[in-house]
């Protein structure tokens, strides 16, 4: 136990330092990228004069040089200080906290799709290598990680918004929904609305997590303590679910881990076709504004949640195979 | 001039016009109904909801339910009263005096005062990104709660159309009068309190405006709809999906062909390209005149020679859009006829070449030019960039389409004059004093976006609009503006190529969209549901 905690406290130290290059870095692409937000309230004015365009400059401090910029940036940042949104002028704190519930919903749902249905699926084709479902998990899955993220989103809602009208174009409640309304109704409106935008992430992930478990599951069903599973006359149902999937699915967890940041950049999509109120949603549009200290404050936001997410992969690990203990 | 004696004439007329429908046929008159929720689908996102200090179509969208303003225009250019029952154009042009309702209170119960009227204009003026508009505002006299005079150090006609629900919000003193900064007053985006139609229940910023219907709205019995929610989505596919499905029932500034299209073959759905004569909007081709070979007024002439707007207009387009030939759109006042046209002619535009001395080389070739346009705005900007790309070369002149990843990368080398020509849709914004001299004035050469960033020098057209801003005839105005017209179209610092196609669409069952000069941009107190 002491030994998991010094581990975790030295990943912990490490995450730390990740978020705060990230930061860094971050921050030097952001105020790479040609034109700045004052040239873009001007656009979304229709115009401005020079005298509110420095007053807008000096208000921002984008009149210093950029290294003092990142100094007092991160001096803030440090102090728990996400500064203000150029765009709508409001602490980006409170736009993160308004928008992060309606990105974990959309990105937790899609990875809990994608690994259970992709493992449960890798599972059953590693049965039969050679069956009809196997093929047909195949190919279901080569196609699901061959079409590109918007594609999909779009198909989807062609198909099943516009031809058919089971779900609803975009969003993530009724528009018409009272405002601030409560209980099962608004249960069921959010998941209504969720189910679109959940299949289409989760796809592709789903596409290689069944990949994944299939290869591990036949690789685990091929070794010496299986064939004494069987020896012993177990049923086929407990060899599979019980001895080898417990140790075929260390490799889809690991997967999972890693590529939760690429879920999370997934979301961006995703959310921009669906119109889903989340965190990339935001990030894509502030690119477009410029708005650095919001775009800032998403990016170190979900540096932190993959922080988070890699150290609770390491847990599970644990949870999952007792015979880890460092590595 | 004063505006009652006109205002009184068409009061008489559309009370006459009104009596004889009612006698000759009383369905005809759209019996508007109580209730029901508008949705109105749009992918412009406001900063905030305060117009005063924030311009432009996406802010003024929910300002107008939000704040009322002095006064508002029909579909005419004709001033009608709002929160002012009456007013006067002082002779000199240098006062207007506004005399207020008495029954007008704010959403939080506090009368609208002259006082507030004072607050605003002065808060307009000194915050607001249109300087030209109130520029010689000097002070307002408020001699009581009811009577606000304007005074200005010039004569100012525009201060007129300047009170529109769109460019004069009157702000609750009571509560932005508190000394902090307008621009980034807490209240902007928050607990938004105006006397316009409807109140703020609900802001998301990025996601959606939540309007609900103000009770003691000065206009008894208005506004009809419940409740109005603007719901924004950065997808314009998914807004006219919603729109099909009957989900959303409304949707201003439509200019794609392709969903203009689709939209006018839907039974479902109506399509007005009325309510977009105040924002004014022209796409063109713009010029760096400072740049060669494009210093040269032949050559200008040459490309603008190349371009057949008939052929933008009609096959780029889907035939919704109508070719620009001028500084000022064909519907405002101050348009004239009387402006040097150049149709297609690619003959001449060659020999124009020729005589500017720029002869073809032995590979055809006359000189390289680049051409930037607006990203995301592909049916206005980057077809009519490609399309003048394909046509220049046939006159030997090598154009490469320069893309921009976005709005601000765009903005940028607009800003910095780093550009030969560029596609550009700029705005007339009602009066030429706020949307259209900015773009000639020597003395707006600035690093600005949307300023006079062509670089255009002429002594007689700063000299014209110095003169027709401060006239009070309109007669009188107008010639000076015709004048104007005619030497821009002559020196070509832009060559005009189409308005844009806004249109609005709505379903069957809204009544009375609106289609005032400010259109979308105005109070809906008159649409109602079926």
């Amino acid at each position: 136990m002491k030994d998991l905690l010094r581990r975790l406290l030295s990943r912990a130290a490490l995450g730390l330092g990740l978020v705060l290059a990230v930061v860094v870095l971050n921050f030097l692409l952001v105020h790479a990228a040609p034109g700045d937000p004052v040239e873009t309230i001007a656009g979304a004015s229709g115009g401005m004069t020079e005298e509110l365009k420095a007053e807008l400059r000096t208000q921002y401090g984008l009149d210093r040089p950029v290294v003092v910029q990142l100094g007092i940036y991160l001096g803030k940042v440090l102090s728990g200080d996400l500064g203000y949104s150029y765009f709508f002028n409001l602490p980006v704190s409170g736009l993160i906290a308004e928008r992060l519930p309606a990105t974990l919903l959309l990105v937790s749902c899609a990875v809990l799709t994608a690994f259970g249905v992709g493992t449960v699926l890798g599972v059953l084709s590693a049965r039969r290598p050679n069956g009809w479902l196997s093929q047909g998990i195949t190919v279901l899955s080569l196609v699901g990680f061959a079409a590109p993220v918007f594609w999909t989103g779009i198909m989807l809602v062609i198909l099943f918004a516009a031809v058919l009208p089971w779900f609803p174009v975009a969003g993530m409640r009724s528009i018409d929904a009272a405002t601030g309304a409560a209980g099962w109704a608004d249960v069921l409106d959010v998941a209504h609305h969720l189910v679109l935008p959940t299949l289409t992430l989760a796809l592709v992930y789903l596409a290689q997590y069944s990949r994944l478990a299939r290869a591990s599951m036949l690789d685990v069903l091929g070794s010496d303590y299986i064939r004494t599973a069987r020896a012993k006359g177990l049923a086929d149902r407990v060899v599979l679910y019980k001895h080898a999937l417990r140790n075929a699915v260390l490799p889809v967890v690991t997967m999972l881990g890693l590529q939760f940041g690429n879920v999370m950049a997934g979301a961006v999509l995703v959310e921009t076709v669906f119109n889903w109120p989340g965190l990339g949603r935001l990030a894509f549009e502030s690119v477009l504004r410029r708005d650095y200290p919001t775009i800032l404050g998403v990016l170190l936001f979900s540096s932190m949640v993959v922080v988070v997410m890699n150290l609770l992969t390491d847990l599970a690990y644990r949870l999952i195979d007792p015979r880890i203990k460092t590595s | 001039m004063r505006m009652e004696s006109t205002l009184g004439r068409r009061a008489c007329i559309s009370a006459l016009m009104a009596a004889a429908l009612a006698w000759s046929s009383p369905a005809l008159a759209q019996d508007a109904k109580r209730g029901g929720t508008l949705v109105l689908g749009t992918t412009q996102t406001p900063r905030h909801l305060n117009g005063g200090v924030q311009s432009g179509i996406a802010t003024a969208m929910p300002s107008t339910q939000l704040f009322a303003s002095p006064l508002r225009f029909d579909d005419q250019w004709n001033p009608q009263p709002y929160l002012a029952e009456r007013w006067e154009l002082a002779a000199d042009g240098k006062a207007l005096t506004l005399h207020l309702r008495r029954n007008a209170v704010f959403h939080d119960g506090q009368p609208v005062t002259s006082a507030d009227v004072a607050f605003s204009i002065m808060a307009i003026k000194a915050n607001h990104p249109f300087a030209t508009m109130l520029g010689p505002v000097e002070k307002v006299d408020t001699p009581d709660a009811h009577t606000a005079i304007i005074r200005m150090n010039v004569p100012h006609p525009a201060i007129v159309l300047a009170m529109s629900p769109a460019l004069a919000p009157i702000l609750p003193k009571h509560i932005y009068g508190d000394g902090q900064d307008l621009k980034s007053h807490p209240r902007n985006s928050q607990d938004v309190v105006g006397s316009g139609p409807f109140k703020l229940a609900e802001f998301k910023p990025g996601q959606r405006v939540v309007l609900e219907r103000f009770d003691r709205f000065f206009l008894a019995g208005k506004p009809y709809l419940d409740k109005l929610i603007i719901n924004i989505s950065p997808d314009n596919a998914s807004l006219m999906l919603s729109l099909e499905r009957g989900d959303i029932q409304m949707m201003p500034y439509v200019s794609v062909p392709t969903d203009l299209r689709r939209l006018a073959g839907n039974p479902q759905v109506n399509l007005t390209p009325r309510g977009y004569e105040g924002i004014g909007a022209i796409n063109w081709l713009a010029f760096n005149t400072t740049r060669k070979p494009l210093d040269d007024v032949r050559v200008r002439k040459a490309i603008a020679y190349a371009i057949d707007k008939k052929f933008i207009t009609k096959a780029l387009m889907g035939g919704f859009a109508t070719p620009a030939d001028g500084p000022i759109v064909p519907s405002s006042p101050f348009a004239v006829d009387e402006l040097v046209r150049y149709p297609l002619d690619l003959k001449k535009a060659a020999a124009l070449l020729d005589e500017a001395g720029l002869k073809a080389g032995a590979n055809g070739e006359r000189f390289k030019l680049s051409i930037d346009y607006i990203p995301n705005a592909d049916d206005q900007q980057k077809t009519v960039a490609e399309y003048v790309r394909g046509q220049l070369k046939k006159l030997g002149i090598v154009v490469e389409t320069r893309a921009s990843a976005d709005f601000p990368a765009w903005a940028k080398r607009m800003a910095t004059h780093d550009f030969d020509l560029s596609m550009d849709i700029v705005f007339n914004w009602g009066d030429p004093i706020i949307g259209v001299h900015r773009t000639y004035l020597s003395s707006n050469i600035r690093p600005i976006v949307w300023t006079n960033t062509q670089s255009y020098r002429n002594a007689e057209v700063d000299k014209l609009l110095g003169t027709a801003g401060g006239l009070l005839g309109p007669t009188q105005r107008k010639a000076y503006y015709a004048t104007f017209q005619k030497i821009v179209t002559e020196e070509l610092p832009i060559a005009f190529v189409n308005l844009v196609p806004y249109h609005t669409a709505t379903r069957k069952n809204v009544l009375n969209a609106p289609v005032s000069i400010w259109g979308p941009a105005s109070p809906y107190d008159d649409v109602s549901l079926t």
